[in-house]
């Protein structure tokens, strides 16, 4: 069965250095690294010490508020360094590769032979759990919690972001066993959301009900999708997981193995030639990028433009990053660049910039905040950018005010900071919304949780 | 242009972080990002940003308010010569009108900059674009007679307790340009009003009336000015408000770039038209048999395209616009009619409809709130 999701509000920018259809292998990073903080509000408890050897997929930490859930080495070798930072928090966990994994073995299962309770103790002990993320609150899902639904989106919208449907082309086994495991999960449905515009490879996926999603970005933003689907109310869970991570779980169970692989984007206009590459979560970003740079000056992002993360060349892939984006530093003067129609290079979705007369220009974007930051003036702006059934600004100002009422009143519970990140683009203002409702949501957490 | 930057990175040198000049920082930087977009980049979040700010916004307003300035300015030496000579050379009457007129932008801006920098660098934040567009419009909308102090005057009130109390640009309940006028109005009322101010000089040079046409329908007589002068704006009044044509040049200039919002616009002539229609029915007296040519006069087409698209004291939501728009349409025509006193209604509407916008929003965003929190009911129903 198939429902449709088409939006209208949003923003497709067209960015140069999209990434070819061609995958190939990177070498081996030496060192791999697990960094805490891609686990937000995670606080981990140490189980191996420094100069530990350990096995790919061995625990390295669990969560200390959920005991239950582990966090694995995505590959063997020793633990290297333990990075930490003010009051000895764990900044990142180094470990030495060896040139060939060794795996924990977990042996292999079939999903729709096993109970509920089975796959999720199997996914815990594996450390597959944190795959699995819950809304609201956009957080790793509580391993005691039950969801009334699953989702799964198997769209990237965001500029240059890598296609799900390139990066899995191969891994359709697994994806399916992984369905059939995360189906056990949940009393609901698991939905899964494909690019209406093409004819996705995931039709043929059983088990689930497929959403064919239509319009401009955010429209592969699964809170938008969910939204559409089966809105979160107060009090609700629902978990979402992403596809290739789908994969691995899947891979867990066919297998017996954590195999932390999986295909991602280089994209951006500074990359010589994108394309898809295979790699290991926690990656070395040195071996991804190095030697496939257009320039020196140039921000490297472990994500998409609009959420990623800034990474320096001797920083990691994200735990959950599909897509390394490379674009310029935009760190020089332009002169009355602020001037209307000023700057024919730079997009701007406001029409006092050129470029909406050229609707199929591709754009180098840069770094530059584009002006300072004010207080907000202009209104109607954020709302063209947000397909949610919500008031972005009133909601930015409640979360502003800590006013707890107001955020739930105005559907906190519907939106992550993912969802807000293109209004972090477009307002005039310069207004950090991804912040503002990143710690909106923790602060629902800790009042309301 | 490298030696440029450097020479301003040396001037900016003792107003950086830890220097001694720090806390001057905000008036260097406004200076300073008038030439350079700065070279701040993205820490987190979206690591790129849409092209726009709020200079950008700001100017393209103040663009938008140059053909009515400059008509303005030139109806104002218009209206004077006009009285004593037969013909008015295009240039005289431009150079007279800037005698007059230059004078009070210099001093709305000099003042209004003066406090805003004031207050940014107390507070340590940065000079907000704001004033650019309040400085210009505050000498927009008063009286070509207006003594340079009573402007003065007005602007700090208007700045101070109309914007600064609130906590600054982006958080003010009124719109500070109307707020001085309402000032002016109140506090020096025989200056705002009656027939000698309109017109410069009028009370120097014998023999001018120089009312307004609202002032003469709200006497009982006739307006006494074809509706071609009126929408072109060869006719007495504020600086800026009397030529519709030139103003719907700015809302066209407004509404293309998308800056000002159209819908507000739309709606407040709806709203005055459909106003002025009724009355029209009724038509007990001059005013209100005047009307669709009430869109034509006084400052009604001004107040509508710059004063209410404010958006910071305007109504935030989409249906919000409409509502508060039109309902400045309507109370604009309304006080015109039933307060001879003051026949001059926009300013009254607009500050009026300021005040509601919030309690406008709040209907509007409580029908969202009403849908989720239905929602619920429903699940708990079902579950």
């Amino acid at each position: 069965m198939s429902k449709d999701i088409r939006i209208k509000k949003g923003l497709d920018l067209k960015l140069v250095g999209e990434a070819e259809a061609k995958v190939d292998a990177t070498s081996r990073s030496q060192v791999y690294s697990i960094k805490p903080s891609d686990f937000h509000k995670v606080t981990p408890k140490l189980v191996l010490k420094e100069g530990a050897e350990v096995k790919a997929g061995e625990v390295i930490f669990y969560s200390k508020n959920d005991e239950a859930v582990k966090f694995v080495s995505p590959v063997s070798g020793k633990i290297s360094e333990i990075k930490r930072g003010e009051k000895r928090v764990i900044l990142e966990i180094n470990i030495l590769a060896d040139a060939q994994d060794t795996f924990v073995e977990h042996g292999k299962k079939n999903p729709k032979e096993m109970s509920a309770e089975q796959v999720k103790s199997h996914l815990l002990a594996s450390g597959c759990w944190p795959f699995i993320k819950q809304r609201p609150y956009d957080v790793v899902a509580t391993s005691t919690d039950t969801p009334k639904a699953i989702f799964i989106s198997a769209y990237n919208s965001a500029p240059l972001s890598a296609d799900v449907e390139v990066a899995l082309k191969d891994k359709l086994t697994q994806f399916q066993a992984g369905v059939d495991a995360l189906s056990k999960l949940t009393q609901g449905k698991v939905h899964l959301s494909v690019n209406g515009k093409v004819n996705s490879i995931f039709s043929s996926v059983s088990g689930v009900e497929l959403h064919k999603v239509f319009g401009p970005h955010p429209s592969g933003n699964v809170g938008v999708q969910i939204s559409k689907i089966d809105p979160i109310n107060a009090g609700e869970r629902v978990w979402i997981v992403a596809p290739q991570d789908v994969a691995i779980i899947g891979d867990l169970f066919l297998t017996g193995k954590f195999d932390a692989t999986k295909v991602i984007a280089l994209t951006g206009s500074e990359v010589t030639k994108p394309q898809y590459y295979t790699v290991r979560i926690g990656a070395q970003m040195k071996e991804i990028v190095s030697g496939k740079l257009a320039s020196d000056n140039v921000r490297i992002i472990s994500g998409d433009v609009f959420t990623g993360d800034k990474v320096s060349a001797n920083g990691n892939l994200g735990y959950y990053s599909n897509t390394v984006t490379v674009i310029p530093e935009g760190n020089q003067y332009r002169m009355f660049g602020w001037l209307p129609f000023a700057g024919a290079n730079k997009h701007s979705m406001q029409r006092t910039a050129l470029s909406w007369l050229m609707p199929g220009k591709k754009y180098v974007a840069d770094t530059n905040l584009n002006g300072e930051e004010r207080a907000l003036v202009v209104t109607g702006e954020m709302e063209k950018v947000m397909p949610l059934d919500i008031y972005p600004m009133q909601l930015l100002k409640a979360c502003l005010a800590n006013d707890i009422d107001k955020m739930e009143s105005l559907g906190i519970y519907e939106v992550a900071p993912e969802d807000f990140a293109l209004i972090d683009y477009t307002n005039t203002s310069k207004l950090e919304a991804q912040v503002i409702i990143r710690e909106a949501l923790d602060l629902m957490i800790n009042e309301v949780g | 242009m490298k030696f440029l930057r450097d020479k301003i990175d040396q001037i900016k040198k003792p107003f950086g972080k830890g220097e001694k000049l720090e806390k001057f920082a905000p008036a260097v930087n406004a200076l300073d990002t008038f030439l350079y977009v700065p070279n701040h980049t993205t820490k987190h979040g979206a690591h790129i940003r849409d092209a726009v700010d709020l200079k950008r916004t700001m100017i393209t307003v103040v663009l938008a308010l140059i053909p009515a300035l400059i008509f303005g300015t030139w109806n104002a030496g218009y209206q004077s010569l006009s009285q004593i000579q037969e013909v008015v050379p295009f240039m005289d009457a431009l150079v007279h009108g800037m005698w007059k007129v230059l004078p009070m932008i210099a001093v709305s801006y000099g003042v209004g900059l003066g406090i805003e920098f004031y207050f940014a660098i107390v507070r340590g934040h940065e000079v907000n674009e704001g004033y650019l567009v309040t400085g210009l419009l505050i000498p927009m909308i008063m009286p070509i007679d207006l003594p340079l102090w009573m402007l003065a005057l007005s602007v700090i009130f208007a700045v101070i307790i109309g914007k600064e109390a609130f906590g600054g640009t982006g958080m003010n309940i009124l719109n500070p340009a109307l707020t001085a006028r309402a000032f002016a109005f109140f506090a020096y009322p025989t200056y705002m009003s009656g027939d000698k101010v309109w017109v410069s000089d009028a009370t120097t040079t014998d023999a001018i009336s120089g009312e307004t046409i609202l002032g003469k329908l709200a006497a009982g007589q006739e307006a006494g000015y074809d509706t071609w002068s009126m929408f072109a704006g060869t006719i007495p009044g504020s600086i800026s408000e009397t030529s519709v044509l030139w103003i719907l040049v700015g809302a066209a200039i407004l509404v293309i770039t998308g800056v000002g919002s159209w819908r507000i616009i739309v709606s407040g002539f709806l709203g005055a038209a459909f106003t002025a229609f009724l009355f029209e029915l009724w038509g007990a007296n001059p005013l209100m048999n005047f009307g669709m040519s009430h869109l034509l006069v006084g400052g009604l087409a001004f107040g509508i395209v710059f004063m209410a698209t404010d958006p910071v004291s305007a109504a935030q939501t989409t249906r919000g616009k409409w509502i508060y728009g039109f309902l400045i349409g309507f109370f604009s025509i309304l006080i015109r009619v039933f307060n001879p006193a003051y026949p001059e209604g926009v300013m009254m509407a607009i500050l009026l409809l300021n005040v509601f916008a919030p309690t406008i929003d709040h209907y509007v965003v409580e029908g969202n709130v009403k849908r989720r929190k239905k929602r619920v009911a429903k699940q708990l129903k079902t579950a």
